[in-house]
């Protein structure tokens, strides 16, 4: 009894031991960031792990006033970006869910297949046609051409996520609805929308975490710099300071902040969303 | 069911449908199902991206894809960063799992929050970050070799051939691991906990209930995660971009890569096209053949 007792305590010793270490692993690269953002070049090369004395505030208040880089300006495309193709994602998909979803007809279900083959299709296939169609419709270095293919290329997922949920919503509802005289719109817009509010919660976090962390469509897009977002202005931005890695650091870091925030604020659903999507589908 | 008859809110008619389903089938095919045809076609000239297309190479491209060294190197790449991801992020990623998500482990929030949080990160963001840590001159591992090997000069990882894959899949397992625990620990809460109590109380060792009541009770995110891990590795591309573009002499290069620089750095839009369709087709074999082995299993 007293050996058994010993063990289960060596395990747990030994459970808490790998976590530490791989939480370490993750978090002393973040750290490094951070820090190494308050420091001067000669305290970054003798100490890239050490805590900065003294701190220099310098490169993030430059990088914050717009002294250096164009911080808040790649922050605001990035959101524009992010907010227009979550807004296509919802328009576009809640109708076409909710037509799959409750609606017959006779295509139905082979229109469902059709837009199922879009996971079958990476963007990378996609990527030197879409350049060439993107400049024949004249929409290389424009936003909007920037959000279109992100919200083409997350239909085919959001769609199953989205008409799996409406197709759950009980047949009742829609009697009633009928009852009190509501067309097609007045049911999808006054029973269905709100009844879907997690699903439609699910589906914003997930788009909006992709178009934040995209680099190949934007990078693919745009051309000139005041439209760069986030993480083309993390690359624009090393090519520029070489090797002034504290101002790279320091802008590194800026440039996380927003996502770890939406994370800290919204981590059950971004969590639920970017697994428990894929594990439902 | 016995509404099914009554429900109802009319019929569908034609310019319902056309409102709800138009928007969302131009933009797919416009910008899905076109293109990859259109690179399909593509794939059969020689073509710069401007003029019209009119140098038909038949199946020369495909014939040139075949034999081309570097195709040969990105495709080897691809498939160590997938065996990589299946023989060392799974499992790790799955012990991971097991501890964070036992009810009597104290802390596995806090644990779970900070494991997925790279997942979030953009891969530019990761891979520059990265950059700094292999540095020679001001990163980490050469504070490292400096305790270490004082006398010894730190080894540029990105920069050395030998190095530079195994250099970036370090990164990927940092960034994707927590997101394959996740996947399992999802799997995890779907096993009934009775068959695990009667495993216990019939005497089954920890390991022998691991094996026959977790892992099977898991299948369902295993094969995700093996799905994902694979799928994942042939369209690798942003980490790869940002942590020095496949460079030095392709040996970090993946197939994503080697097609950007083809198709958009050297404007031969037609041979692009030709490894698109052989990513595509890829992609679409192994779909066809994992789909099919889950089948006969299931």
């Amino acid at each position: 009894m007293q050996s058994m007792k010993g063990q289960t305590r060596l395990m747990a010793a030994v459970k808490y031991l790998i976590c530490a270490i791989v939480l370490l692993i993750v978090v002393v690269p973040l750290y490094i960031s951070v820090m190494g953002g308050f420091k001067s070049t000669g305290q970054l090369r003798a100490e890239p792990m050490g805590f900065p004395s003294p701190f220099y505030a310098n490169q993030y208040l430059d990088l914050l006033t717009g002294k250096q880089g164009s911080f808040w300006m790649e922050l605001m495309n990035s959101l524009i970006i992010g907010i227009g193709t979550v807004a296509g994602v919802l328009l576009v998909g809640t109708f076409a869910a909710y037509a799959l979803a409750r609606m017959k007809f006779k295509l139905n279900s082979l229109i469902y297949a059709y837009f199922q083959l879009g996971l079958l299709f990476p963007l990378a296939v996609a990527i030197l046609p879409l350049y060439v169609q993107l400049r024949t419709f004249k929409l290389l270095d424009t936003r909007i051409g920037v959000v279109l293919p992100q919200v083409a290329f997350q239909l085919a997922m959001m769609l199953m996520l989205l008409r799996g949920f409406i197709k759950a919503i009980p047949n009742e509802l829609e009697e009633a609805s009928a009852i009190d005289g509501c067309g097609q719109f007045g049911f999808l817009f006054r029973v269905i929308v709100p009844l879907s509010t997690p699903i439609l919660a699910t589906v914003s976090v997930i788009t909006l975490v992709g178009s934040w962390d995209n680099f190949f469509t934007p990078l693919l897009v745009f051309n000139s710099q005041r439209k760069f977002t986030l993480p083309m202005g993390v690359m624009d931005f090393m090519g520029q300071h070489a090797s002034d890695w504290n101002m790279i650091l320091s802008f590194l870091t800026l440039a996380m902040v927003p996502a770890v925030v939406l994370y800290v604020l919204c981590q059950k659903y971004i969590v639920a969303g970017l697994t428990g999507g894929a594990v439902k589908g | 069911m016995r509404s099914r008859h009554r429900a109802g809110i009319g019929k569908a008619s034609f310019l319902t449908l056309a409102i709800l389903l138009g928007p969302a089938l131009i933009l797919f095919t416009t910008l899905v199902i076109v293109p990859v045809f259109e690179a399909a076609v593509f794939s059969f000239y020689r073509w710069n991206g401007l003029g019209p297309m009119v140098d038909f190479r038949g199946l020369q491209n495909y014939a040139q894809f075949i034999q081309d060294a570097i195709v040969h190197k990105a495709l080897l790449h691809n498939v160590i960063i997938a065996v990589v991801s299946l023989v060392l992020e799974l499992p790790l990623a799955m012990v991971l799992a097991l501890i964070v998500s036992d009810p009597k482990f104290k802390g596995s929030v806090f644990f779970r929050t900070f494991f997925f949080l790279p997942y979030v990160l953009s891969e530019v963001i990761t891979g520059v970050l990265w950059q700094f840590i292999y540095n020679p001159q001001y990163g980490v591992v050469k504070a490292f070799y400096a305790l270490v090997f004082p006398a010894v000069q730190a080894p540029a990882l990105l920069g050395d051939t030998s190095t530079v894959l195994w250099a970036i899949l370090v990164v990927i397992v940092w960034k994707y691991f927590g997101f394959h625990m996740t996947i399992f620990i999802a799997g995890l809460q779907d096993i009934p906990r009775e068959q695990i109590e009667a495993a216990t109380i019939d005497g089954a060792s920890k390991w022998r209930i691991f094996g026959s009541v977790t892992l099977p009770g898991m299948r369902t995110s295993v094969q995700l995660s093996v799905f994902f891990s694979i799928i994942g590795s042939f369209q690798l591309f942003d980490i790869v971009w940002a942590m020095g573009k496949g460079d030095p002499v392709n040996a970090g290069e993946t197939i994503v890569t080697y097609m950007y620089k083809i198709g958009l750095q050297r404007f031969n839009i037609g041979y692009g096209g030709t490894i698109a369709v052989c990513i595509f087709l890829i992609c679409l074999v192994f779909n066809i053949f994992y789909q099919k082995i889950l089948v006969k299993e299931g």
